[in-house]
């Protein structure tokens, strides 16, 4: 059955995050590509965890997601052919005006978890396997600290919705910097920590292995994955903006 | 409270300034959904018939089980469709996931149980003996069949309208088979999920709004034609 040739509707599956998708860089990203191109691109945005699951699976051609270990346990497998870097943004941490743990100006994301847990104020954690969950449960790992008790809420949401939980929470939560930009007019959830040097979120590319899943649309993977990494991409990733802000950066 | 009166006006702007977007997503979710209940409601009716008037062991069982499979959690029917039809599954050749044709399915299932026990209860209402005559009288079972549906039409219509309120508002079936990709498999729930996740609670507002104002018009057209037979007799 997997034999099947299906490149054969000619559609581009891209399975990737909500947070560039929630952006809205991808809506600038995908109309270039699949209108020069002439091959039409379906995007699939659930959290990390589910999207890197869609490659494995064969369900998707190509993922553009932020996990690195996860990633590279996906080529590792033999599921995915080869990553490629593309670009990055920031990881910060919001919460309450207030700022009860007095975490505003440190620059280690570690020290200010630390600081919120043994302060007793609240902290919210995605606790759905995305890409920032993952990062989460590495600080914590870093800083020796099993998070558990009534502060520690779990709420198994995407981004937004998460964020939108720790502003009425009043709590703190470890964001992407994109997601948190085009939601802060809505929020009274500053951001407390930024430029952390342990704060940098890689995103990956990696096109589904066709030895794998013989369907897969590999030309239209390796097209995008290419174009991606091109000068024109570049300057669409670059030059995108939420609120003022330049959100990603290129990985030269 | 600003913020839902600011947040509803500005749905209501989107709405009637034809944001086109929004319109794409209302005619993705009706023709999706649409298309579910005309292709099971032929077999639910079978079904229900079979459940009322046939003899077989097990009857009452599966009459149960119908009944039980209504409160069925869409979001259980999208996982277990999601993993016959993954490229890794059973039917992943068909290659299926992530399009409307899986939303289709989803709906189906999700619309069947219901369906089945809405329509039986009513044929339940008819006197077997209706059956019994038309059968003596040397209808076939087909024709027999169609006199009992034209005596429990508005229970047939009421049945097929609940099924098409059931699945025109399920988002967990939907989002999970679909993948809520944009011009080709985003319905009303799915972007209204979406939508929320972002904070851009207008569009949501104006989405629901569409929802329940169809879902209104088809309960008073529904109304309407049964209050003017029932004047008629």
């Amino acid at each position: 059955m997997a034999s099947a040739n299906h490149a054969a509707d000619g559609i581009l599956r891209l399975a990737t995050t909500t947070s560039t998708e929630n952006s809205g860089l991808l809506a600038k990203l995908v109309p270039q590509f699949s209108d020069s191109r002439d091959i039409p691109v379906h995007v699939i945005a659930v959290g990390t965890g589910r999207a890197l699951n869609h490659a494995r699976n064969g369900d998707v051609d190509v993922v553009l997601v932020h996990a690195k270990n996860a990633e590279l346990d996906l080529v590792n497998s033999g599921y995915g052919i080869e990553r490629y870097e593309v670009m990055y943004n920031e990881f910060v941490i919001a919460g309450p005006e207030t700022d009860p743990a007095e975490i505003s100006g440190l620059s280690n994301l570690g020290t200010a978890f630390e600081k919120i847990a043994n302060s007793g104020a609240l902290f919210v954690s995605r606790g759905d396997d995305s890409g920032t969950h993952k990062k989460e449960r590495q600080i914590w790992g870093e800083v020796d600290i099993e998070p558990n008790g009534d502060w520690y809420k779990e709420v198994g949401l995407g981004m937004g919705r998460s964020l939108q939980i720790a502003d009425e929470l009043r709590a703190y939560i470890l964001t992407d910097k994109g997601t948190w930009l085009a939601l802060k007019r809505k929020l009274s959830l500053p951001v407390h920590v930024q430029g952390a040097s342990d704060g940098r979120n890689d995103y990956g590319i990696i096109a589904v292995n066709p030895e794998k899943h013989s369907h897969v649309n590999i030309e239209a993977a390796e097209q995008f994955i290419d174009w991606i990494q091109s000068d024109e991409a570049k300057a669409v990733i670059s030059g995108h903006k939420v609120e003022g802000e330049q959100l990603f950066y290129v990985i030269e | 409270m600003d913020g839902l009166i600011g947040a509803s006006a500005e749905a209501l702007r989107l709405l009637f300034t034809g944001d086109r977007e929004i319109w794409e997503i209302v005619a993705i979710s009706f023709s999706v959904s649409f298309r579910a209940i005309f292709y099971i409601v032929p077999l639910a009716i079978l079904s229900a018939f079979a459940l009322a008037y046939g003899n077989f062991p097990g009857r009452r069982v599966l009459i149960t089980i119908v009944n039980a499979l209504v409160a069925l959690p869409a979001v259980v029917v999208g996982l277990l469709l999601y993993m016959l039809l993954s490229s890794s599954g059973p039917f992943g050749g068909w290659r299926l996931l992530f399009t409307q044709g899986a939303m289709i399915i989803g709906q189906m299932i999700l619309a069947f149980p219901l369906l089945v026990a809405m329509i039986h209860v009513s044929l339940q209402g008819v006197d077997l003996s209706a059956w019994q005559t038309a059968r003596t009288l040397g209808a076939s079972i087909f024709r027999a069949m169609f006199t009992i549906m034209r005596e429990v039409r508005f229970g047939l219509i009421a049945a097929i309208v609940a099924g098409f309120g059931r699945v025109v508002s399920e988002v967990g079936c939907s989002i999970m088979v679909g993948g809520n990709i944009l011009h080709h498999t985003r319905n009303i729930p799915t972007a209204i999920a979406l939508e929320t996740s972002k904070g851009e609670f207008e569009q949501g507002i104006a989405l629901g709004a569409v929802l329940i104002t169809l879902a209104l018009a088809l309960n008073f057209a529904v109304a309407t034609v049964r209050g003017r037979d029932m004047a008629r007799h």
